[in-house]
C-alpha cells in the first residue's frame, strides 16, 4: 500500500518537472542559436537526470551484487535484478531523449560522439546482465553469476566513459554544468529528484512483489514436499 | 600467503597452463581454427576496402585488432570446454590449492595461445597491409591489450561454458567489456604507425594498464563464486 | 608434513553434524550426523537421489554445504579447505582425466596439482599398482571404462591420501575388475587409510566394510558396524528404509 502510494507521487513529480520544463524552458531562449543549445530545450531537463539516475541504477547493481555473494539473502538477488532493469529502462530513455534531441539539433537519428556510444556499451552491458541470467537453469546459480557480472560489468563503467571521452569528440556544449539561469537550476533540481524518486518508488514496488512471488513459490514447494512424505 | 603456499600457487598454474598447452599440441584444434580464421578477416578486409596507403594506415589498426578480437573469442570459448568433459573441474577442485590458482592457469594458457596467433598473424598482416608494424611501442601495446583481452576473456568464459547457449554468450558479455582496451591499442597503435613515440600515447598505456591490473584482480577475487557449487 | 602421524592422533578420520545441503528450494541433505573412526571403511547404501553423490562431493569438499559442521582429521573442512584436500583421494562417477594426455601425462598432472615428492618413481610406482606401466604414454581416450577406473584410482592414490573416497566405484566394472580394484586399495595398507564409498552391491561392500549407512532422502535412515549384520539381514533394512510410505 505505501510502495504504490510512493510510485503515484513520484509519478506526479516526473509529470511536474515535465509542466516546469515546458513552462519554464522554452521562453529563456532568446537568439536563434541558443535555440540550438541542449541546455534551452525542455528535454534536456529529462535527458539529464535520466543519465544520472541510470549510473546511480548501475551502482545499485554493482552493491547488490557484492551484498549478494557475501550474504546470499535472495533478497539482494532481486535488488540487483531490479535495478538492473531499472537501469536499462532510464539508458533507453537517455538513448531515445538524446536521439530525439540529435535529429532536432543536428538533422541526423545518431552521432557515434563520445557520450552517445558510451551509453549504448554501457546499455549493451546490462543486456547482457539479463542474458547470463536467461541462459541459465539453475535459480540459485543465476543469482552468483549474474552477481559475478554485476561486479564485472560496472568496473567498466568509468573505463568506458573515460575512454570514449579521450578518444572521441565531446558533445557539442557540455552544457549540464554551464546553467546561468536560476529556471534552468531548477527544473535541473527538480529533474533529478524527481527521477530519484522514481527510481526508488519502482524499485521498492518492483522489490515487494518479486518478494511475494518468491514467497509463494517457497510455500508452494514446502506443500509438495509435504504431500510427499 | 606464506612463502611455501605462494610456490604452491605458482606451480600448480604453471602446471595448469602446461596441461592446456600440451593438450592444445596434441590436438592443434584451437589453434588452426583460431588462425585461419583471423587470417580470413584480415584477407575479407583487403578484399573489402580498397584504400589508398595513406587511408590504410589510418585504418590498418582497427582491422588489426578486429582480427585479433574475433579470433580471439573463438580460442576463450574453449579454454573451458576441456574441463567440462570428464568433470576434470571438480578433479582440480579437489586439489589442494586455492580456486583462483584455476583461474589463473587458465589464463595463463590462453594468453599463451593468443601470443602465438598474434606472432603469426602480425607478419602476415604487415606483408597484406605492407605496413611496418615491428616497432616497440606497438608491440608493446598489443601484448598488453592482450593481457586484458585474455583476464577478461577468461573469467567470462568460465561463466559461459556454463550457461545454455555457450559459445553465442560470450561475445555478447564480452565485447562490450572488453572494448575500452581494443579502442586503446588501437589508437596507440596508429600513433605507433604514424611514428609518433611513447609520450603522446601515455593517455592510452595508462587506460591499458590500468584496465589490466583491475581486470586481473577482480575475477581472480569473484572467480571461485563461478565455480563453487 | 607427516599426515598418517597426524590422522592417527584425531580419533575420528570423518566427522559430520547437521550436515545440510540444498539446492535452492530441493533439499538433498537434511541433516547428517556421521562418525566415521580413522582407519575403518564406511559404506554408504542408498537408491538413486538419496543424497550418496552429494555427501562424497561435500566430504571431497567439492561441493560447499548449505549449513553444518564438518571435522576432517580433526580440522574443520571450511577455513582448512586445502590442507585437507591434500589428504583425500577421490573417485567419482566421472574420471577427471584428460583424454588428449597420455596416462603417464595425466598422473604427472594431478602429481604436479598436489606437490607429491619425487614425481618420476611415484608415478611409475602407482602405475604399476593398477597394472597399467604397459600403456603409460597411451592416451586415455583409447583407454576401455576399466581402464579408466583403473586410472582414476592411479589418479586418487597418487599423493597417498589418508582418506579414500569412492562414489560407486563397481560401475561398469566386471567381478574380475572389482575384485582387483579392491585389491589394489589394499596393497598400500602401510598407511591408516579411511575409506568411505558408496554402493549398490550388498555382497561385494559388506565383505570390504566395517561400518554399514543407509542413506534415505537426504537423511540416515540405518546404520550399523558390519559385524552385526548378514547379508540377508542387511538387505532386508534396505528394502525397510526405502519403501515408500504412504
Amino acid at each position: 500500500m505505501r510502495a504504490r502510494v510512493f510510485l503515484m507521487l513520484s509519478a506526479v513529480l516526473v509529470l511536474a518537472t515535465l509542466a516546469i520544463d515546458l513552462l519554464l524552458i522554452p521562453s529563456l531562449a532568446v537568439t536563434e542559436s541558443e535555440k540550438l543549445l541542449i541546455q534551452f530545450s525542455p528535454i534536456f531537463y529529462w535527458h539529464i537526470p535520466v543519465a544520472w539516475i541510470a549510473l546511480f541504477a548501475f551502482l545499485c547493481v554493482f552493491i547488490a551484487s557484492i551484498a549478494y555473494l557475501v550474504k546470499r539473502k535472495p533478497f539482494w538477488d532481486i535488488v540487483a535484478t531490479t535495478s538492473a532493469e531499472l537501469g536499462v529502462v532510464f539508458t533507453t530513455l537517455f538513448l531515445l531523449t538524446g536521439s530525439i534531441w540529435a535529429k532536432y539539433a543536428w538533422g541526423t537519428w545518431w552521432e557515434w560522439d563520445a557520450r552517445l556510444t558510451s551509453s549504448l556499451v554501457l546499455w549493451i552491458i546490462y543486456v547482457a546482465y539479463f542474458l547470463v541470467r536467461a541462459y541459465i537453469s539453475s535459480l540459485e546459480q543465476r543469482a552468483r553469476f549474474a552477481a559475478v557480472f554485476g561486479i564485472l560489468g560496472f568496473l567498466d563503467v568509468p573505463i568506458v566513459i573515460l575512454t570514449l571521452f579521450v578518444s572521441r569528440q565531446m558533445h557539442p556544449g557540455d552544457a549540464a554544468f554551464h546553467l546561468d539561469k536560476w529556471q534552468q537550476m531548477t527544473a535541473l533540481t527538480v529533474g533529478v529528484l524527481a527521477f530519484t524518486a522514481l527510481y526508488f518508488a519502482l524499485l521498492f514496488f518492483v522489490i515487494h512483489l518479486r518478494e511475494d512471488a518468491s514467497e509463494l513459490a517457497r510455500l508452494k514447494q514446502s506443500v509438495e514436499e509435504k504431500e510427499n512424505e | 600467503m606464506h612463502d611455501g603456499e605462494e610456490m604452491k600457487f605458482w606451480n600448480s598454474v604453471a602446471a595448469i597452463a602446461w596441461k592446456d598447452i600440451l593438450s592444445e599440441l596434441r590436438s592443434r584444434e584451437i589453434i588452426t581454427s583460431v588462425l585461419v580464421f583471423g587470417l580470413l578477416v584480415l584477407l575479407v578486409f583487403n578484399l573489402v576496402f580498397d584504400l589508398s596507403s595513406d587511408l590504410m594506415l589510418i585504418a590498418a589498426p582497427g582491422i588489426l585488432w578486429v582480427a585479433f578480437a574475433f579470433s580471439g573469442v573463438l580460442a576463450l570459448n574453449r579454454a573451458f570446454i576441456p574441463e567440462k568433459e570428464e568433470h576434470c573441474l571438480e578433479g582440480l577442485m579437489g586439489c589442494p590449492v586455492g580456486r583462483e590458482a584455476i583461474y589463473a592457469g587458465k589464463a595463463l594458457g590462453s594468453l599463451f595461445f593468443m601470443l602465438l596467433v598474434e606472432a603469426v598473424m602480425l607478419p602476415v598482416f604487415a606483408l597484406f597491409f605492407d605496413i611496418n608494424v615491428f616497432r616497440p611501442e606497438f608491440l608493446v601495446m598489443t601484448v598488453l591489450a592482450t593481457v586484458g583481452f585474455v583476464a577478461v576473456g577468461t573469467i567470462f568464459s568460465a561463466l559461459a561454458v556454463n550457461t545454455r547457449a555457450r559459445e553465442m554468450v560470450l561475445p555478447i558479455l564480452f565485447f562490450p567489456v572488453v572494448s575500452p582496451i581494443i579502442i586503446a591499442a588501437v589508437k596507440a597503435s596508429a600513433l605507433s604507425l604514424a611514428g609518433q613515440s611513447w609520450s603522446d600515447m601515455t593517455i592510452w598505456l595508462a587506460i591499458t594498464i590500468a584496465f589490466d591490473i583491475i581486470y586481473l584482480t577482480v575475477p581472480f577475487l569473484v572467480f571461485p563464486f563461478i565455480v563453487e557449487e | 608434513m607427516n599426515s598418517a602421524a597426524e590422522n592417527s592422533s584425531a580419533p575420528l578420520a570423518v566427522e559430520t553434524s547437521g550436515l545440510v545441503k540444498s539446492f535452492g528450494h530441493y533439499t538433498a541433505l537434511r541433516g547428517i550426523d556421521l562418525q566415521v573412526p580413522t582407519g575403518s571403511t564406511l559404506a554408504v547404501f542408498g537408491p538413486n537421489g538419496a543424497g550418496k553423490t552429494t555427501l562424497i562431493k561435500i566430504l571431497a569438499s567439492i561441493m560447499r554445504p548449505t549449513s553444518g559442521k564438518i571435522l576432517i582429521g580433526g580440522l574443520e573442512l571450511k577455513d582448512n579447505a586445502e590442507m585437507v584436500r591434500a589428504k583425500l583421494g577421490l573417485v567419482a562417477h566421472q574420471s577427471y582425466l584428460y583424454g588428449n594426455l597420455s596416462a603417464w601425462e595425466n598422473l604427472d598432472f594431478y602429481a604436479r596439482m598436489f606437490g607429491v615428492e619425487d614425481r618420476n618413481s611415484r608415478i611409475g610406482e602407482v602405475l604399476d599398482l593398477v597394472s597399467l606401466t604397459g600403456r603409460k604414454h597411451d592416451r586415455l581416450a583409447t583407454f576401455s571404462r576399466g581402464m579408466q577406473q583403473r586410472m582414476a584410482l592411479a589418479r586418487a592414490l597418487l599423493h597417498k591420501p589418508s582418506i579414500l573416497l569412492l562414489d560407486e566405484p563397481e560401475t561398469g566394472l566386471d567381478q574380475q575388475a572389482l575384485g582387483a580394484m579392491w585389491d589394489i586399495i589394499r596393497r598400500e595398507e602401510t598407511l591408516k587409510r579411511t575409506i568411505i564409498f558408496t554402493s549398490h552391491s550388498f555382497e561385494r561392500a559388506l565383505a570390504v566394510c566395517d561400518d554399514v549407512v543407509i542413506l534415505e532422502r537426504g537423511k540416515i535412515a540405518f546404520k550399523s558396524q558390519r559385524c552385526t549384520l548378514s547379508l540377508d539381514g542387511l538387505k532386508q533394512k534396505y528394502s525397510e528404509c526405502t519403501t515408500v510410505k504412504k
